[in-house]
């Protein structure tokens, strides 16, 4: 696939997905044009893409449902959620032929050719979108244009003008293709060749474009359309187009805006049968004469052309307002989207990877400058390195940065599940997204979304009740659906909650009993209960849908996330509803740190889970907990967890930390500040120890370990639980590591 | 056309594409050739089975360049595909080469 048709692929899906959303919100708010344009221009940006890449299969298609949106657009047809459901099912059709595009096969197979051909003609079935469905330019009409004034030109082609820039060729576009596709919308009744800007021989560059375009063009199709054709060029041409009967002096405007020679241009006129000879000199006589361009450059051309575009607009306030108010409106969106083009790059995901390391490296190298210049006493060197270490962590808070996306992206996705799913279920539905701004990694967005689809669908089949159900329980018959994202220390927490029957806490209860997942006398707490629908091979949907219940998701929802360092934890209230959190750790690659020391030996804990630091006061030296201004805090002793050898300092201090709500105390010998560090995964064969969740290199070059919390809470936690089970204090030491 | 067909012309053949790749070496394959002829510079285009904008403004440009110096330029063959883009643009009567008249596949 070369790189044009790639890039095509890419911008067809952003347009898609842009259609998708468009007409999701037409579907609530039917009467909005603007949502409308947006929609038929995605739409006709495809067409326009497929007909300069000659991908036949695509124009075909998506020049019928163009046809269809121009006459909602005309209001001739109006929209219903049938026709919505219609083209939705379209735009996923042109989905699946931007698949086959992307494959390289020559066209769609038999099946997706005769499902395009269905959905053509279902199209065409209605009868008010029959007429134009045909392919071939819509045959609406030109619009009447109310005149004020002004001779009005005896012609009913468009004409346009066009200009390439020096490096159209040079960049693989020809304007032969540009011209032919032109061709494809309309007639080109005359056209004029121009190579007036070309050199002469020794200066002419042969890969340079020169050439100008006159052309007289008739087509039903509007300015918007004709603009189109030229969109992938858009930058390097001076495109200007007046429409049928524009007025003399629009012309003459025209005439002055562009680079040649006045009278060329007249004649040029004349011959491509836009102005006849009388209207030309009569408009020449009646306006003084227009300031004479010459012959420049290119640059000075742009230049000068950009503002009488803008004066030809305001003359055709009086001819066609509605055709000014568009062409603003497109203009700005135009310039809007440009804009929002030039600050987007498009990246190899391995390059980044590759800066992410290097900054690894360089956070380790810049700890250790440190560690010398602290060392060697020299408080310049001192004041200079602290800077770069500034310096450095600025980048790489930069770097994390870019690999950083909003989640909304993947939130918005579900409106069309949402949407597509209660039709199907015969459930009213409404998806409430909050927290779409959230950014978390890259790769974790790639990775979320399956579990997170899951989760959805489970809410929609299993969690929401049908109206009427819902109705007979004094609850709105429409169910609610959130979707909610925020940060909470160091982590991203992803919500997918519902307002429906809730979890049903015996029917999991007897069904892991039956499985085997919990023995009949064991005294469960509610939200073990619930998690239980995590392990493998669990459902409790009373009938297998072909949404959810066949019970092979939930646990496959659980393994991703624990595959991404995350958790998965559900609530539930009967009645009232249930909620899924997904608590993921927001980047893979660089944290900041807080280092502690216990006996010879330093470790890092994630400076986000870090809440303050307190001094163990030495009378607890025995007990597991101390008093936090009235709560109880359990302490993990790293010293004893570790097994580490020798006693314990006179002053030890604690480090409190929290995961997802949760407080634990960490007992440690020394505080030793914040660390930037780069996390280095342990060997597989340290894969099961529990507590440590990487290693590090510190600047003096030793190595040290990076604490789990979660793992470290849960302990604690579990350890409390089962204190309070039996009074006896266990003993948990295990001794299995050594740093 | 003028008289001048009399004259001894010069002739050059052109047989690879028309295409941007080679604009650069044609262009100068042109200029030399049309310096070098006399007053008629024959150009057979009868083997070029390419031609985008790139080669049609070289046409352009060696016509243009060919009436500065008071001399003619002249396609006497046409391949199809020439022919077409000549069409396409509009530029038969401009070039006026009498064997663009379609009937005259040479």
């Amino acid at each position: 696939m070369d790189e044009i048709t790639s890039v095509f692929v890419t911008e067809s899906r952003e347009q898609l997905a842009t259609l998708e959303s468009a007409l999701l919100q037409l579907e609530d708010n039917p009467g909005d044009s603007d949502t409308l344009n947006a929609i038929f221009r995605s739409a006709h940006t495809i067409k326009g893409g497929a007909g300069v890449i000659e991908c036949s299969y695509i124009v075909a298609f998506t020049h019928v449902v163009e046809n269809v949106l121009d006459k909602l657009r005309n209001h001739e047809i109006t929209l219903d959620s049938d026709l919505i459901a219609l083209l939705l099912a379209c735009g996923d059709h042109m989905g699946n032929l931007l698949g086959v595009l992307e494959s390289g096969a020559a066209g769609p197979d038999d099946d997706l050719a005769s499902e395009g051909e269905a959905l053509l003609k279902k199209l065409q079935s209605d009868p008010s979108a029959a007429a134009s469905a045909q392919t071939g330019p819509p045959a609406a009409p030109p619009p009447l244009i109310e005149s004020s004034g002004g001779t009005v030109v005896e012609t009913d082609c468009w004409h346009i003008s066009l200009r390439f820039g020096p490096d159209v060729l040079r960049n693989g576009m020809d304007p032969l293709s540009f011209l032919r596709y032109l061709g494809s919308i309309g007639r080109i009744e005359r056209m004029e060749t121009l190579g007036d800007a070309m050199p002469n021989a020794d200066e002419m560059d042969p890969e340079s474009c020169y050439l100008g375009f006159e052309i007289s063009f008739s087509s039903n199709a509007d300015k918007a359309a004709i603009e189109r054709v030229f969109d992938f060029v858009r930058d390097e041409c001076s495109l200007q187009i007046l429409p049928p009967h524009s007025r003399v002096s629009d012309y003459l405007e025209l005439i002055a805006a562009l680079p040649e020679d006045t009278m060329r241009l007249g004649e040029i006129l004349v011959k491509v049968g836009v102005l006849t000879q009388a209207e030309l000199e009569d408009g020449l006589k009646a306006q003084s004469q227009p300031a004479s361009p010459v012959d420049g450059t290119e640059g000075e051309e742009e230049t000068r052309e950009r503002a009488p575009i803008g004066e030809i607009l305001v003359e055709h306030k009086v001819v066609q307002p509605e055709l000014v108010e568009a062409a603003v409106a497109k203009q700005k969106q135009v310039t809007e989207k440009k804009a929002a083009e030039s600050r987007l790059i498009r990246i190899q995901a391995d390059k980044l990877d590759r800066l992410i390391d290097l900054v690894g490296e360089l956070v380790i190298a810049g700890a250790s400058v440190s560690l010398l210049a602290g060392k060697s006493g020299m408080s310049e060197l001192v004041e200079a390195t602290s800077l770069t270490g500034r310096l450095v962590e600025s980048i790489r808070d930069a770097a994390l940065q870019l690999r950083m996306v909003q989640i909304g992206e993947t939130f918005n996705r579900f409106n069309r599940v949402v949407r597509d799913t209660s039709r199907e279920m015969g459930k009213e539905i409404d998806l409430r997204i909050a927290g779409g701004e959230t950014e978390l990694d890259k790769s974790m967005v790639e990775k979320i979304g399956d579990p997170l689809m899951h989760l959805v669908r489970n809410a929609m089949d299993h969690g929401l009740e049908m109206p009427s159900v819902r109705e007979a329980s004094g609850k709105s018959p429409r169910g609610r659906l959130a979707l909610n994202a925020y940060h909470d220390s160091g982590n991203i927490v992803i919500e997918v909650a519902d307002d429906g029957a809730g979890l049903n806490r015996e029917r999991i209860l007897a069904k892991a009993i039956e499985r085997g997942l919990a023995q009949p006398g064991q005294s469960l707490s509610d939200p073990e209960i619930y998690n239980l629908i995590f392990e493998p091979g669990f459902s409790t949907a009373e009938k297998v849908t072909n949404i959810s219940g066949r019970g092979v998701g939930m646990d496959v929802v659980r393994r991703n996330i624990q595959g991404l360092r995350g958790s998965v934890d559900v609530s539930s209230t009967p009645g009232q509803g249930s909620r899924f959190a997904i608590r993921l750790p927001l980047t893979l690659a660089i944290i900041d740190g807080f280092l502690v020391g216990v006996g010879d030996a330093a470790y890092v804990i994630p400076l986000d889970s870090v809440v303050e630091c307190i001094e163990l006061a030495t009378d607890t030296s025995e007990r597991d907990y101390v008093n936090l201004r009235g709560e109880v805090l359990p302490l993990v002793r790293l010293r004893q967890m570790f097994g580490i050898a020798g006693a314990a300092p006179a002053r030890q201090n604690v480090v409190v930390v929290q995961y997802a709500g949760v407080k634990s105390g960490i007992v440690v010998d020394q505080l030793m500040g914040e660390f930037q560090t780069v996390i280095k995964p342990l060997g597989s064969i340290f894969r099961h120890i529990k507590g440590i969740g990487g290693s590090t290199i510190l600047g003096s070059g030793e190595v040290a370990l990076i604490l789990d919390v979660q793992a470290l809470v849960q302990r604690c936690a579990s350890l409390e639980e089962s204190r309070a089970g039996n009074a006896t204090t266990p003993r948990a030491l295990p001794s299995s590591t050594r740093n | 056309m003028p008289a001048s067909k009399k004259k001894p012309a010069n002739r050059i053949t052109i047989s690879e594409d028309m295409t941007i790749y080679n604009a650069a070496a044609q262009k100068e394959q042109l200029v030399g050739a049309l310096a070098a002829a006399t007053g008629r510079l024959e150009i057979d285009l009868s083997a070029v089975t390419e031609i985008d904008t790139a080669g049609f403004q070289l046409l352009m440009l060696i016509k243009r360049e060919a009436s500065r110096q008071d001399k003619q330029a002249q396609i006497v063959a046409h391949s199809e595909a020439v022919r077409d883009v000549i069409d396409f643009y509009h530029m038969a009567a401009e070039f006026g080469d009498p064997l663009l008249i379609p009937a005259q596949k040479a």
